[in-house]
C-alpha cells in the first residue's frame, strides 16, 4: 500500500471529492457493510431481482426447448450463420473490459479513484463473461459434444483445430474468467473478515470466514496481499488487450467482406471499453442512489468514467471510418458492395443509421460538462451506448454474411422469439447476479475506502 | 410355416370341425401343408368359416384381406411388419446356403431397366444394395439417356418408397382384396359379354408398352366392344393433329441436334420437355462444342411466349405473344417461298426486322442443318409449318430431322379421345371404366366434369399409385406397382424398347396395368413377367426366346426395336391465317410445371424442392408476370390475387418474373392436389381449374383481381424485393465475372479472355511453403462447362439421391435452410435494350463444393471437423462436427449446409431402406456439404487396389456428373495430364470462380460461348466487350 501513496497526484480541478465530507473510517464501515448485514433492500431491489429471476427463467425454458429442437429455432440461416448468439457473446465480452480496466489498468496507474468503484466493475465483468459464456454453449449444433473442443487426452489422440480463433477464443476467455476471478476475490479477502467480524454468530458468518481465510489484518498478511493484487493486476492488465483481440478475430482471420479487417483488434478493444464503462455507469447510477453510496461514488467518478467513454468513443468511431474508409480505398468490390449495402441500402441500413446514431452521435454530449456530471442525463447516454455497442456487434456479424460474394447466396435473418429469449435471458442472469452481490457482498472495498479516507485526511489526495 | 397356416390353424382350436377331421384322418403318411384350405380342402373350410363368421368372410379367408386388416390396427405394427406386408411370392424363396457369387453384402448390384415418364421409356440403370433399389443412373446404351437422366427420373426411386403409397386393394374406400376384385370385375364383365364387352371402357395415359397392346389386342378379340381411351393432360395432341396436316397421318419426329448449325424454338423446350430431352441435350451440347466439334457451333434462336429454360440458352431470344409464334412461322415460311403459305399481314410484334431477317438468312444459308422444332403447347398449324420448313431447308433430306412411325401402341388424339369417353360415361353407356394410372378427375381440363360422368358408371375401378383426386371417387382401387416392382416394357421416343424388370418385390399388395388387363381378359391367374414373355414370345416366335430375354434384360435395350423410317409426303396445306385478337384483359399461357410436370409426381419432395429453372420456385406455382405488367396492374410479388378466365376463378400467388411477355400470365400445371398424400396436398394452386379443352394450352381475356392477401412463394434465393435483387444479382455477377462469357467471335480472337478479367493471386503467393501442399498421388478436380449447362437441375436431385441429402420443406426453404448440395445458380442479365423488362438472358451455374486448395473452411473449424485429404479433397467429418457454423460462415461460395434441426427422417422405414448405405445419413446440429461423391472414390480406389492397379480414367463419376444431360460435368484425376478434367482446365477458357479471393478452387469452370447473328447486335457481345475491356 504505501508503494502506492508515495507520488501525490498532480491537483486536478475535480468537479468532486473522492469522497464526501463527515466520514470516518467506522461510518465507512457501517456504510458500506450495512448493506449486507443490516439494512433491508430497498425496494428497487426487489423489483430487479424480480425481473431479473423472470427473465432467467425465460433463459432457462427457451434453452430446454432449444436443446431439445434444434438451432433452427433461432432466426440462424445459410448465409448467415452466426445470428444473436455471437452478437451477445461479443456485447458481453466487452461489456466485461471495463471491470478489468478499473481494477487493473487504473492500479497500475495509481488512480485513486478506481477505489470505489473497482470491486462494483470487477463484480460485473465476471457476470458480463458468465453472460457471454453460455453463448458458445447455446449456439453450437451438438451441444452434447462441445467438449471436442477442449485439449483433452482421448484415445483418438485428436487435438482440437489450433488454427482456429474459435479455439483462441476459448483459451482467452476462459483465461479472462479466471485471472478476474482471482483479482476480484483476492480483492475481496480483507473486507470478507470485515464482514465476517461483524456479522452474528451463525452459519452466514461461518461461511464469509470462510472465504476469509483466516485474515486477522497482520502486517504480513497485509504485506502479502498487497504482492498479491499487484501481481494479477499485472497478470489481468494485457487482458484487457487481448482478450478482444482475440475475439475479434473470429472475424478478422475469416474471408468475409466487412469481417477481414486489420483495424477490429483496437476497434473492438476500444469498442470493448466503450461498452463497458457504459454498464459500469448504467448500473452504478441507480445502485449509488439505492444503496446511499453517493459519498463514496462521487460526481468526481461518473466524471472520469464519461470522460473513458468519450475518448472510448471516439476511438470507436474513428474505427467506423476506417472501415468506411477502407472499403472504398481497397477497390474490392465485394468490399464496397457489403459497405453500400450495410449502410445504405439494405434492410438493415436503419440499424446502421441507429448505431451511428448511439455511438457516434451521443458520446458528442459528454463535451458538455454539465452532462458528465448529472446523474440522469449520463444514465440516459450509458443506456444509448449499451444499445449501439449491441447494435454494431449485430451489423459486424449480420450484415457482412448476408451479403457476400456470391449474389445468389445472398440472404437476411430475422430474429426469432427464441433469439430474443436467449439475449433478453442472459440479461436477466446478469441482473440476477448483480442484485446478488450486492445482497450478499460489500459493493464498495470497505479497506480501500478507508484508506483513501486516510489519505484524504492527510491531504495526500483530494 | 406360413402365416396363413398359423392363423388358420387357430380357427381348428377354437371352433369344432364340423365335417371332416375324417379327412385329416384319411390322409396318411408323413404330409406337409400349408394350410387347412390344402389339408381339408377349399369347401370345407370355407362353409366352417361362413358359418362362424358371416361378417369377416372376405377378411379371414383372404390372407391378403387379413393381413391387412392387421396392418391397419395399429399404426405402429404397420411398418414394423413391413417385410410380412409383401404378397408372399409365388416363386421359391430360400436363404442363401450357397450364396450367389454376385451377391456381397455392402456391394451393389446394376440392374438394366426402364422408367416411365409420361408413357416413354428413359433407360436406366437401377443400383441395388441387397435387394433394395437405391439410385437410377442412365442407360449408357439406350438413345433417349446415353448415360445421363433427368429429374424426374431421378426422383422416381422416391416414388417406389413413398410412405404415402397406397398400400392396399380398397372397395368404396374400405380395404378389400385383390381376389374380391377380380370377382367385382367378373361379375361387371358377365353383365356386358353378351354384348360384346359394349360398356367396357380403359382409361390409360399414352402407352407405348407392346406388351399393352397385344393384350389390348386380345381383349379387343374377346370384347369387340370394348373401348380403350388415352388421356393425359401433357399430351402431344397439338404435335399429332400437326403431323396429320403436314403429312395426312401421325408420325413422329427425331431430330438430329448434332448436325445442327441453327435451330429456331418455336415456343419450344426441348432441352428439357418431352421423352427426348436428355437426349436432344446431349446432342445440342456436341452442336454447341466449339472446341471438340471441329470449330463448329450452333446458333438457338428462341421466340417465347413464357420464359423456358430452353430460351434461357438462347443466342437470340425474344418474347411474344402466344398467337404471335405462329404468325411468326408463317411470316418465316412465306419468306422462305414455302408453297401455300401466306405471309401474315404485318410484323409480329416484339420481333424486329431485324430478328425476322437474321432467322430467315440463317435458314436458308445452313442447309440441311437448319432445324425447327415446335413446342407442344403451340397449335397444330405451328407444328404443321415447322415440317413443311424443315423440309424446305432440307434437313429432312439430309436426315437431321427423321420421320418415323408411331412410337405409341395406338396414337390418338388425347383430348378427343376423353371427350367421347366422358360423353358416352354421362350417356350411361359405359358400365365398367378401368383407369389405369392418371388422375382425370383432378387433371382434366375445367370444362370437362369427370366426376360427374363418373357417378352414372356401375363400376369404376382404379389402378393406382397413391389414394388421389379419382381413386376416392372410385369403386375400386388397386395399388400399382412401382417401375421397380413389376415386370413390363416401355419404348423410348425413336421406339426402341427395353423391359422392365423388378428388382424387389412389391412393397405392398400392388398390380400392375398388365395385371389388371388379365383380369379383364379372365386370366387373373398369370402374372405379369409370363405376361410380358408371352407378348413377346407372339411377336418374335419362341425360337431362341430364352437367349433373347436374357440379352434384352442384360443390356436394357431390344436391338433392332427402333421405330422404322415412315415415308411421309408433305401436303403443304395450312389452315386459314386467323389472327387472334388482343383483348382488353391479359393473355393466359398454361405449361407444365418446370419439375412437378402435369402434377401426378406431386408428392415427391426431392422434386418439390428442386428450384424450378429461371425462378428458383420450390413447393408452389404461381401466376408469372413480367414485372412491368404488374406494375401496370398494381401488383407486388407474392400478392395473392383471384385469376380469373373463362368463367373460372383459382387464387393463386403472383410471382414476377423477368422475360415474359408483357400483359400476359403464365399458370403451371400440377398444383392444388387436395389428395395425393402428405408431401403434395394443399401445394399451390389448380390450374386445371382454369383451362379449357378446346384450347387448353392458351386463353385470351384472364383477368386478376387482387384479394389483398400476401401468398409468401419459397424461392432459393434472397427473399427480399424479388425485382431489385434479381437484378442487383445480375448485376453483381457481371460485375464479379461470376459467369463469363462471350460472344464466339470475340472467343476466337482472344481464347484467354476469361483468365484476363479478374486478378488471381498466383499459387506461390503464399506465406507457407508451396511445397507443402504435394499430391503424389491422386488428385481429384471437377470441371464445369458452362457452355454446356442449360440449368435442368438434374445434378441437385441425382445429389440428392446419391448422398441422401435431407428435404427441408417450404418453410425451412423460405428461412434459406435448403440442403442440396449442388445448386444451380441463375442470374438475369439486361436485355438488349439494357433494361430488365424486355427480353432478359438468363446464365445457370452450378455450383458443388469447391473442394479449395486453399480452403478458407478448413483452418476456422476449431474441433477440426473439415480436413483437407491427402488426394485434395475437402473432407468433411460428421461424427467430430460439433456445429459451430464457421465454416459456412467463410465459405465465399456458401456451399455449406447445416442441419438446423432433424431434416432427415429417421422414422420412416420405407425411406432407410432407399438410403444410399456408403453414406451417412446425417443428423441435427452437423455440417454438411458436396463430398465429391467420396464414397464413390473409396470404392474405386478399393476396386484398384485390390486390382494392383491404379484407379483408371472415367472409372470414378459423381452423381451430378453422371445424370448431367449435356455432360457439363467431368470430374478426374488432375494428376493424370490425360484424363478429361485436366485437359478442360487446361482449356483456355478455364476460369475458377472468384479465385480472386485466393481459394484456388478445384471445381473450376469453363466459360460459356454464344453464337450470336453477326447481324444482330446484341447484349451479349456487349458483354463480351466488357470483359474485353476490363481485360486492358
Amino acid at each position: 500500500m504505501e508503494a502506492r501513496i508515495k507520488t501525490v497526484p498532480p491537483v486536478l480541478k475535480a468537479v468532486a471529492p473522492l469522497m464526501e465530507d463527515g466520514h470516518s473510517h467506522e461510518s465507512i464501515s457501517r456504510a458500506v457493510s450495512d448493506v449486507v448485514l443490516e439494512m433491508p433492500m430497498p425496494r428497487p431491489w426487489y423489483a430487479t431481482i424480480s425481473v431479473g429471476l423472470i427473465l432467467l427463467s425465460i433463459l432457462g425454458i427457451s434453452t430446454a426447448i432449444l436443446f431439445w429442437e434444434g438451432l433452427g429455432l433461432w432466426g440462424i440461416n445459410n448465409p448467415v450463420g452466426w445470428g444473436f448468439a455471437i452478437v451477445n457473446l461479443v456485447w458481453w465480452i466487452g461489456i466485461g473490459h471495463a471491470g478489468t480496466l478499473i481494477s487493473a489498468i487504473l492500479l497500475l496507474f495509481n488512480q485513486d479513484w478506481r477505489t470505489a468503484i473497482n470491486r462494483f466493475a470487477e463484480a460485473m465483468t465476471l457476470f458480463a463473461v458468465m453472460c457471454a459464456g453460455i453463448f458458445p454453449l447455446l449456439h453450437v449444433g451438438r451441444p452434447w459434444a462441445i467438449f471436442f473442443i477442449l485439449p483433452y487426452p482421448n484415445t483418438m489422440a485428436l487435438w482440437p483445430q489450433f488454427r482456429s480463433p474459435l479455439l483462441w477464443d476459448v483459451f482467452a476467455i476462459s483465461t479472462y474468467f479466471t485471472v478476474s476471478l482471482l483479482f476480484w476475490y483476492t480483492g475481496l479477502i480483507p473486507d470478507l473478515a470485515t464482514l465476517r467480524d461483524r456479522m452474528p454468530k451463525g452459519i452466514a458468518r461461518s461461511i464469509y470466514g470462510f472465504f476469509a481465510l483466516g485474515w486477522r489484518g497482520s502486517a504480513r498478511h497485509w504485506f502479502r496481499y498487497e504482492m498479491a493484487y499487484i501481481l494479477l493486476g499485472g497478470m489481468s492488465a494485457p487482458l484487457v488487450v487481448s482478450v478482444h483481440t482475440i475475439v475479434s478475430f473470429d472475424f478478422a482471420v475469416s474471408v468475409i467482406p466487412g469481417w477481414h479487417t486489420t483495424i477490429f483488434p483496437p476497434y473492438f478493444v476500444a469498442g470493448a471499453i466503450y461498452s463497458g464503462f457504459a454498464m459500469v455507469l448504467t448500473i452504478m447510477i441507480p445502485a449509488r442512489e439505492w444503496f446511499g453510496m453517493k459519498d463514496f461514488i462521487t460526481l468526481r467518478h461518473l466524471d472520469n468514467m464519461a470522460k473513458v467513454m468519450l475518448a472510448t468513443g471516439l476511438v470507436v468511431c474513428y474505427g467506423y471510418g476506417c472501415e468506411l474508409f477502407f472499403a472504398w480505398y481497397s477497390g474490392s468490390d465485394y468490399e464496397r458492395t457489403m459497405m453500400w449495402y450495410r449502410g445504405f441500402e439494405s434492410p438493415f441500413a436503419w440499424v446502421y443509421l441507429c448505431l451511428l446514431l448511439c455511438n457516434l452521435v451521443t458520446p458528442q454530449f459528454l463535451w458538455i460538462k454539465w452532462m458528465r456530471i448529472t446523474p440522469i442525463p449520463l444514465f440516459i447516454i450509458s443506456i444509448i451506448v449499451n444499445i449501439g455497442m449491441w447494435l454494431e456487434r449485430f451489423v459486424i456479424v449480420v450484415t457482412s454474411l448476408r451479403r457476400d460474394y456470391l449474389p445468389s447466396s445472398w440472404g437476411t435473418y430475422t430474429p426469432t422469439i427464441f433469439d430474443w429469449a436467449a439475449y433478453i435471458g442472459s440479461i436477466g442472469l446478469f441482473l440476477t447476479m448483480m442484485c446478488l452481490f450486492v445482497k450478499f457482498l460489500p459493493m464498495i472495498s470497505i479497506f480501500e475506502l478507508r484508506l483513501q479516507h486516510h489519505l484524504m485526511k492527510r491531504g495526500e489526495i483530494r | 410355416m406360413s402365416p396363413e397356416a398359423t392363423s388358420t390353424t387357430k380357427i381348428e382350436t377354437t371352433v369344432e370341425l364340423p365335417v371332416s377331421s375324417d379327412s385329416i384322418m384319411t390322409k396318411k403318411g408323413p404330409q406337409y401343408w400349408r394350410s387347412l384350405d390344402e389339408l381339408l380342402g377349399k369347401q370345407e373350410i370355407d362353409a366352417l368359416v361362413h358359418r362362424e363368421f358371416p361378417a369377416q368372410v372376405s377378411d379371414v379367408l383372404d390372407p391378403v384381406g387379413r393381413r391387412n386388416f392387421l396392418k391397419v390396427m395399429g399404426a405402429s405394427m404397420m411398418l414394423a411388419g413391413l417385410s410380412s406386408c409383401a404378397r408372399q411370392p409365388d416363386e421359391k424363396i430360400v436363404p442363401y446356403i450357397k450364396p450367389p457369387e454376385y451377391a456381397v453384402p455392402g456391394k451393389a448390384n446394376y440392374y438394366a431397366t426402364a422408367v416411365a415418364e409420361n408413357g416413354y421409356g428413359m433407360g436406366v440403370v437401377a443400383t441395388s444394395f441387397e435387394g433394395r433399389p437405391t439410385k437410377y443412373e442412365g442407360l449408357r446404351e439406350h438413345p433417349a439417356s446415353l448415360g445421363a437422366t433427368n429429374a424426374t427420373t431421378q426422383a422416381a426411386i422416391l416414388d417406389m418408397y413413398d410412405p404415402d403409397r397406397l398400400d392396399t386393394v380398397l372397395n368404396e374406400g374400405d380395404i378389400s382384396t385383390w381376389k374380391s376384385f377380380i370377382t367385382a370385375v367378373a361379375k361387371g364383365l358377365n353383365g356386358i359379354d353378351t354384348k360384346g364387352g359394349a360398356g367396357l371402357r380403359i382409361l390409360s395415359g399414352t402407352v407405348t408398352s407392346p406388351t399393352f397392346g397385344w393384350q389390348f389386342q386380345r381383349l379387343q378379340a374377346l370384347y369387340p366392344e370394348a373401348r380403350w381411351h388415352q388421356f393425359t393432360p401433357l399430351n402431344k395432341d397439338n404435335v399429332k393433329a400437326g403431323a396429320e396436316l403436314a403429312f395426312g397421318r401421325i408420325v413422329d419426329q427425331v431430330i438430329d441436334f448434332t448436325q445442327a448449325a441453327v435451330v429456331l424454338s418455336l415456343d419450344s423446350n426441348f432441352l428439357h420437355e418431352g421423352p427426348a430431352a436428355v437426349r436432344y441435350a446431349r446432342d445440342y451440347a456436341l452442336s454447341r462444342d466449339f472446341e471438340n466439334n471441329g470449330g463448329r457451333m450452333s446458333r438457338l434462336y428462341a421466340l417465347e411466349s413464357s420464359p423456358t429454360g430452353t430460351g434461357a440458352q438462347a443466342d437470340h431470344r425474344v418474347t411474344v405473344r402466344y398467337p404471335g409464334v405462329e404468325t411468326f412461322a408463317r411470316t418465316v415460311a412465306a419468306r422462305l417461298g414455302i408453297a401455300g403459305c401466306e405471309a401474315a399481314a404485318g410484323a409480329v410484334t416484339g420481333v424486329s426486322d431485324a430478328w425476322l431477317n437474321a432467322v430467315v438468312e440463317d435458314l436458308q444459308a445452313n442447309r440441311g442443318k437448319a432445324i425447327v422444332v415446335a413446342g407442344p403447347q403451340q397449335p397444330a398449324a405451328v407444328h404443321a409449318l415447322a415440317h413443311a420448313i424443315n423440309a424446305q431447308t432440307g434437313a429432312v433430306e439430309a436426315g437431321t430431322i427423321s420421320y418415323i412411325e408411331p412410337v405409341e401402341v395406338q396414337p390418338t388424339l388425347h383430348g378427343a379421345s376423353l371427350a367421347s369417353l366422358v360423353a358416352d360415361m354421362n350417356s350411361g353407356a359405359v358400365q365398367i371404366l378401368v383407369i389405369l394410372g392418371g388422375n382425370p378427375v383432378y387433371d382434366t381440363p375445367a370444362d370437362i366434369n369427370f366426376a360427374d360422368a363418373m357417378t352414372k358408371v356401375a363400376l369404376c375401378a382404379h389402378l393406382t399409385s397413391a389414394r388421389n383426386e379419382t381413386t376416392r371417387l372410385c369403386h375400386w382401387a388397386v395399388p400399382q406397382n412401382h417401375s421397380l416392382e413389376c415386370w413390363s416394357d416401355i419404348r423410348a421416343y425413336d421406339g426402341t424398347t427395353s423391359l422392365i424388370q423388378p428388382l424387389i418385390l412389391p412393397l405392398y399388395a400392388g398390380k400392375s396395368a398388365h395385371d389388371v388387363l388379365n383380369v379383364l381378359l379372365g386370366e387373373d391367374e398369370i402374372d405379369d413377367l409370363n405376361t410380358v414373355q408371352a407378348a413377346w414370345m407372339a411377336k418374335r416366335g419362341a425360337e431362341g426366346f430364352p437367349a433373347f430375354w436374357k440379352q434384352a434384360l442384360a443390356t436394357g435395350i431390344i436391338t433392332g426395336t427402333a421405330s422404322p423410317k415412315a415415308t411421309v409426303q408433305h401436303k403443304l396445306q395450312f389452315p386459314a391465317h386467323v389472327p387472334v385478337e388482343k383483348p382488353a384483359g391479359l393473355d393466359i399461357v398454361f405449361l407444365p410445371d418446370p419439375t412437378i410436370g402435369d402434377g401426378a409426381r406431386a408428392n415427391n419432395a426431392w422434386l418439390q424442392e428442386l428450384p424450378k429453372p429461371l425462378t428458383n420456385l420450390t413447393w408452389d406455382n404461381a401466376v408469372h408476370i413480367n414485372p412491368r405488367t404488374a406494375r401496370t396492374l398494381h401488383l407486388q410479388h407474392e400478392d395473392e390475387v383471384i385469376v380469373e378466365f373463362g368463367g373460372k376463378e383459382v387464387k393463386a400467388a403472383v410471382m414476377m418474373q423477368f422475360g415474359h411477355p408483357q400483359n400476359a400470365i403464365t399458370v403451371h400445371l400440377g398444383y392444388g392436389r387436395t389428395h395425393c398424400g402428405a408431401v403434395g396436398a394443399g401445394l399451390g394452386f389448380n390450374a386445371y381449374a382454369l383451362q379449357q379443352s378446346a384450347s387448353p394450352w392458351f386463353g385470351t381475356n384472364a383477368s386478376l383481381r387482387k384479394t389483398g392477401n400476401t401468398y409468401v412463394l419459397a424461392r432459393t434465393e434472397e427473399h427480399y424485393n424479388i425485382e431489385q435483387s434479381q437484378i442487383e444479382q445480375g448485376r453483381k455477377a457481371a460485375d464479379r465475372h461470376l459467369v463469363r462469357e462471350a460472344a464466339l467471335d470475340h472467343f476466337k480472337e482472344h481464347p484467354d479472355f476469361a483468365q484476363h478479367v479478374a486478378h488471381e493471386p498466383s499459387e506461390d503467393f503464399t506465406l507457407y511453403d508451396p511445397a507443402e501442399k504435394k499430391y503424389d498421388g491422386y488428385n481429384w478436380g471437377m470441371s464445369i462447362d458452362l457452355n454446356k449447362c442449360t440449368g435442368c437441375g438434374v445434378c441437385v436431385v441425382a445429389c440428392q439421391s446419391e448422398n441422401n441429402t435431407a428435404v427441408v420443406g417450404k418453410d425451412q426453404v423460405l428461412l434459406g435452410r435448403e440442403m442440396q448440395w449442388i445448386r444451380v445458380d441463375r442470374y438475369y442479365r439486361a436485355g438488349d435494350d439494357g433494361t430488365f423488362d424486355g427480353d432478359v438472358a438468363a446464365v445457370h451455374q452450378p455450383v458443388p463444393c469447391m473442394q479449395c486448395e486453399n480452403a478458407p473452411c478448413e483452418p476456422v473449424c476449431p474441433v477440426g471437423a473439415t480436413m483437407h485429404s491427402e488426394e485434395g479433397l475437402n473432407d468433411m467429418v460428421y461424427n467430430r462436427c460439433v456445429g459451430t457454423r464457421y465454416c459456412a460462415n467463410n465459405c465465399p461460395y456458401k456451399v455449406r449446409r447445416f442441419n438446423f434441426f432433424k431434416y432427415s427422417d429417421h422414422g420412416a422405414e420405407q425411406l432407410k431402406m432407399m438410403r444410399n448405405p456408403n453414406v451417412t445419413v446425417r443428423s441435427r446440429g452437423v455440417m454438411e456439404k458436396c463430398t465429391y461423391c467420396v464414397q464413390r472414390i473409396n470404392i474405386a480406389r478399393i476396386d484398384a487396389k485390390r486390382e494392383g492397379r491404379d484407379v483408371r480414367e472415367g472409372e470414378i463419376v459423381t452423381a451430378c456428373q453422371a445424370a448431367c444431360p449435356s455432360t457439363a460435368i467431368v470430374f478426374g484425376n488432375i494428376a493424370d495430364p490425360n484424363s478429361a478434367v485436366a485437359r478442360q482446365k487446361a482449356s483456355k477458357r478455364n476460369y475458377g470462380l472468384i479465385a480472386d479471393v485466393g481459394t484456388r478452387p478445384r471445381t473450376t469452370y469453363l466459360a460459356k460461348l454464344n453464337n450470336p447473328s453477326p447481324a444482330l447486335q446484341t447484349a451479349h457481345s456487349g458483354a463480351a466487350d466488357n470483359s474485353h475491356q476490363s481485360e486492358h
